[in-house]
């Protein structure tokens, strides 16, 4: 994965990108960084890209076998953030109890900001 | 909290998923997993650096230059390279064409495979569960319900992408468009005409004097 961090370091500066198709990229703030998340990670080589999309693979597939495709609480990036947390714990890099307690903390205002 | 919190009409859920990716990347940030900046970098690099201009102007370029095009068809993965706008996800690309009688349409039943450095991020619906199964079985009225009612004897070919290879429609050249530069044509190469759900614009459509 060392190209895509290649091509975010050598890139020129950009040219501002059509926004004319109308698409919301992102529903909400939490879906850029779970994804951001995602593929920083990778990058960084804390795991292949392959192991992420196998684990996104699998969360859509239970989702679906549970829900029926035409299901309305159908979201893509509860799936994605689903395989991100699936492989972090896999992976060793959070634990399941520090995270229930990090969430909890930001449920409840406890904690606002991330750093 | 736990990660069985599968309530999706919970009017709270909206609210867990935030608190949960804040979770995730305060953890990971303390730990010195990841920088600081290192989430911004990537989210701003999909959101602007690669995009659906990319593709739009390969397609351009296909247009006035006929032996790109062929290279473009013939060996899509190397005619994108050498524009520089491949690499990301290290997969192959397969580009293909539209022609008279023939219209392609993309799709990943998988999963949401998509040639992200051409196109940018998938559209919501791309991950729609319906529209990736609905796509591959009725295609036509797929397409009619996205508004291209194409006439019953044109045939449409539905690609299905995968980890291995990514799929990017070349959409027809709109009629009118004689004489003008590929710089000019990009406007024209929509999204959604690389996606195969509409055609390229025509001239008339765009409006005169806007840059």
């Amino acid at each position: 994965m060392d190209q895509t961090r290649t091509l975010i370091d050598d890139l020129p500066p950009t040219e501002a990108p059509p926004r004319a198709n109308g698409e919301m990229v992102f529903a909400e703030p939490w879906e850029a960084r779970a994804f951001g998340i995602a593929l920083a990670l990778s990058n960084d080589g804390h795991y292949d890209w392959e192991s992420f999309r196998q684990s996104l693979i699998a969360s859509i597939g239970h989702w679906e076998a549970d829900h029926g495709a035409d299901d309305p609480s159908w979201r893509y990036y509860d799936r994605w953030l689903e395989a991100l947390e699936h492989l972090l714990l896999a992976r060793g890099l959070v634990a399941a109890d520090e995270l229930d307690r990090r969430t909890e903390d930001f449920m409840c205002h406890a904690r606002e900001e991330v750093y | 909290m736990s990660a069985n919190h599968d309530n999706y009409h919970h009017p709270e859920k909206e609210t867990y998923s935030a608190a949960r990716a804040k979770a995730i990347e305060s953890l990971l940030l303390e730990k010195g997993v990841i920088g600081t900046d290192t989430v911004d970098k990537v989210i701003t690099f999909f959101e602007t650096d690669m995009g659906p201009l990319n593709g739009a102007k390969v397609v351009a370029r296909a247009w006035t230059d006929p032996e790109f095009r062929d290279w473009l068809l013939a060996d899509s993965t190397a005619a994108v390279s050498s524009m520089g706008y491949w690499g990301a996800e290290g997969e192959h690309v397969r580009v293909v064409a539209n022609e008279p009688g023939v219209h392609q349409l993309i799709v990943c039943t998988l999963c949401s495979c998509y040639p992200w450095p051409l196109l940018g991020l998938p559209p919501y619906w791309f991950k729609d569960p319906v529209y990736r199964a609905r796509a591959a079985i009725e295609p036509r009225a797929v397409l009619s319900e996205f508004g291209l009612d194409l006439p019953p004897e044109t045939e449409i070919k539905v690609w299905d992408s995968s980890a291995q290879i990514r799929y990017m429609v070349l959409p027809e050249r709109p009629p009118g468009t004689d004489g003008m530069a590929a710089e000019e044509l990009v406007p024209l190469v929509t999204p959604g005409s690389m996606q195969g759900i509409e055609l390229a614009k025509s001239p008339a459509a765009q409006p005169s004097g806007s840059s």
